[in-house]
């Protein structure tokens, strides 16, 4: 008689706790990786937290016909005008230093920013005008309290002058922080207070749309042949160990061929989203080469011989029937390989898409940016402002790539069959 | 006796090196069902599979001898095989409906030899087909649902109401009840019984009983050699070949 209630000899207890200090070896690699991931998005969080405001400044414009002609309002001096309004606001400040720092309350870009306002709406035009315009990046980060004003006055960005001026602009309630819609409206800027992310992501859009258009077809083209017709011989294992191969290039490497073939023997346009999505859609191949093939072939060999059977031509068995149950997943790899494709650097670079793009890029072929190029862009600029512009655009490229993620799951959703 | 429909006349089979069938003769009669038996790796089903021309699928399987189908060859150059898998149906050993609905499942073959003119025509063919494989009655309201949604044995029915739309001649089916339970298996052999009015039925069975209640000629295979082949009764009740004799009781196999 076996006796199963005793432990001993079957060597349980030492099989349970094996099993035990599996579980919990697991449990700890996913916390830890949980960690990782959490450090990682709440630090970025933190970091982008202050692009969500901007801070304004109410200035008294003086927008008389004697500044501005009301014929030609776009030819009138507007940095002069807001100069002139600073210092009608703060009638003291007499040398050439302090008024100098005065202006720098506002954003350089000011004058640019009234003369939008008066284009946008005329009648603003006559006489003096109360118009918030964008502060500066130094008096952004002092309202922020990112400023430690116990250093030396020497050591830091904002002067005890400076100081003194914005206190009494907030006391007088000249001074306000709004959403900084600027940031997904504006294009890139020196400035960080106007620097914004949509010309990068406009570009990212066109890279990936060309990207797509490419490879796609292509891509789906040359799996559906090497996984359904071609003749198994030496020369379709070649091509299978390469396309392989090919998947585990250095990205670079594209870059430098896009660089030499597209730009320097083809003569397409330096830094354009044109000649970005086609080296990308280089790189991206491999992979939707990959994942198609694998979808084609999970799908059961039993629809295609039951049509060859039916008298199907061999186009019409993989048209008709392995086609459609193999699309989900071609498009799941395919997005996929999007998704790498837009998080993409070091081949934009080559190609010269790292350029400083202000205007938004209305066609493939204008130059442009892409967002990665972006963030590395404002990484390596020293104002502070830029780290926090540098952290939001981050999470705008996460979004994006979990929105292309979202899309290929609804797909697969949709369009799976069941057999 | 009628004039055989298909003729095998000294076929061999090779896969690679290996043979998997050797110089077999065999003739099958019109409007007859003749079972294919023998223990597993006989070649049974690789000489099913030539007569539809599947085996052309496996690169490496070769075909030497003759084989015709009313009195054409049926591996002559100028044979186009998508017309001679139109006259030869096939119904395969796992019920394998495609993923759609089950009309369009039906109407698959109609729709690409074009043997319909219009929609009213093709609808009237899906559902004669239907009639025909004995599913109308439990489909007929569900015809837009997909043909996987089906049991089993309704699975292998649409199969068959698939294969016999583009009315061939001769249908082949390799085990068609080895997935199916015994009542739905009755249901089929009946089919089958019925079906064989005004087609030629080749079937590959490893159930002696099946073979034996529906077939009226039986085919012995072993080790790739047709060992005996006559008459199913004959077969089953006075076998000529002692190793017939011995499969059939059990005793090998």
């Amino acid at each position: 008689m076996i006796d199963f209630t005793k432990k001993a000899g079957f060597n349980l207890s030492t099989r349970h706790r094996a099993e035990q200090r599996f579980q919990w070896m697991g449990r700890s690699a996913i916390a830890i990786s949980l960690l990782f991931l959490a450090l990682m998005v709440g630090s970025i969080a933190r970091d982008a937290g202050g692009v969500l405001r901007q801070a304004q400044i109410a200035i008294v414009v003086d927008l008389g016909a004697a500044q501005v002609d009301p014929a030609d309002p776009a030819n009138a001096r507007y940095g002069a005008i807001v100069k002139s309004g600073l210092r009608d606001m703060f009638p003291d400040v007499s040398n050439r230093r302090d008024k100098k720092r005065l202006y720098n309350l506002v954003s350089p870009e000011g004058g640019f920013e009234v003369a939008r306002k008066v284009a946008k709406k005329p009648d603003l035009l006559g006489g003096p005008q109360v118009l918030w315009l964008t502060a500066s990046d130094d008096l952004d980060q002092y309202l922020r309290g990112k400023v430690d004003i116990t250093l030396p006055e020497n050591q830091r960005q904002v002067s005890d002058a400076e100081i003194a001026w914005i206190e009494t602009l907030q006391s007088d309630g000249q001074l306000r922080r709004v959403i900084n819609w600027g940031f997904l409206t504006n294009g890139d800027s020196r400035e960080p207070e106007i620097a914004g992310i949509l010309s990068a992501f406009v570009g990212s859009l066109y890279s990936l749309a060309v990207c797509f258009a490419l490879a796609f077809p292509i891509g789906i083209g040359a799996a559906i042949y090497l996984e359904e017709f071609a003749p198994a011989n030496r020369l379709s294992d070649l091509i299978e160990v390469n396309i392989n191969n090919l998947a585990a290039v250095p990205s670079i490497v594209f870059g430098l061929l896009g660089l030499s073939i597209f730009l320097g023997v083809m003569g397409l346009p330096r830094s354009s989203p044109l000649v970005g999505g086609m080296v990308l859609a280089l790189m991206t191949l491999p992979t939707i080469i990959i994942a198609a093939r694998a979808a084609l072939r999970s799908v059961p060999p039993s629809f295609k011989e039951a049509a060859l059977a039916m008298g199907a031509s061999p186009v019409q068995a993989v048209f008709h029937h392995v086609f459609p149950v193999a699309m989900p997943g071609m498009l799941t790899g395919a997005i996929v390989g999007m998704a790498q494709a837009l998080g993409e650097t070091a081949p934009l670079l080559m190609i010269g898409m790292v350029a400083f793009i202000v205007d938004i890029p209305e066609s493939i072929l204008e130059p442009a940016t892409a967002l990665p190029v972006q963030i590395f862009l404002w990484a390596d600029s020293p104002e502070r402002a830029f780290t926090e512009k540098t952290a939001a655009a981050i999470i705008v490229l996460l979004v994006f790539l979990i929105a292309m993620n979202l899309i290929a799951i609804l797909l697969r959703r949709k369009l799976e069959t069941r057999f | 006796m009628a004039d055989p429909i298909i003729t095998a006349r000294d076929v061999n089979i090779f896969y690679d090196t290996t043979q998997a069938l050797f110089n077999v003769d065999l003739d099958i009669l019109p409007n007859k069902v003749t079972a294919l038996i023998g223990p597993s790796g006989c070649g049974k089903s690789t000489f099913l599979r030539a007569i539809n021309r599947m085996n052309d699928l496996i690169p490496s399987c070769r075909m030497e001898g003759s084989l015709t189908i009313g009195n054409q060859d049926i591996y002559a150059r100028d044979v186009d095989v998508v017309a001679l898998r139109a006259q030869v149906g096939m119904v395969f050993q796992k019920p394998n409906p495609f993923p759609k609905s089950i009309f369009e499942n039906v109407a698959y073959g109609l729709k690409i030899h074009k043997l319909t003119t219009s929609k009213s025509e093709l609808q009237d063919r899906v559902e004669w087909s239907l009639k025909n494989a004995g599913l109308w009655s439990e489909v007929a309201d569900r015809l837009d649902q997909p043909g996987n949604s089906l049991s089993g044995g309704q699975q292998q029915r649409l199969c068959i109401a698939r294969a016999i739309a583009v009315q061939p001649k001769v249908i082949l089916m390799d085990e068609p009840c080895s997935a199916l339970d015994p009542i739905a298996t009755a249901v089929v052999e009946e089919l089958i019984d019925n079906l064989r009015k005004d087609y030629t039925i080749v079937i590959v069975t490893h159930s002696m009983q099946q073979a034996a209640r529906i077939s009226q000629r039986t085919a012995f295979f072993h080790l790739g050699k047709l060992v005996e082949f006559g008459d199913t009764k004959t077969v089953f009740t006075t076998p000529n070949d002692e190793r017939t004799q011995n499969y059939i009781t059990g005793r090998i196999g």
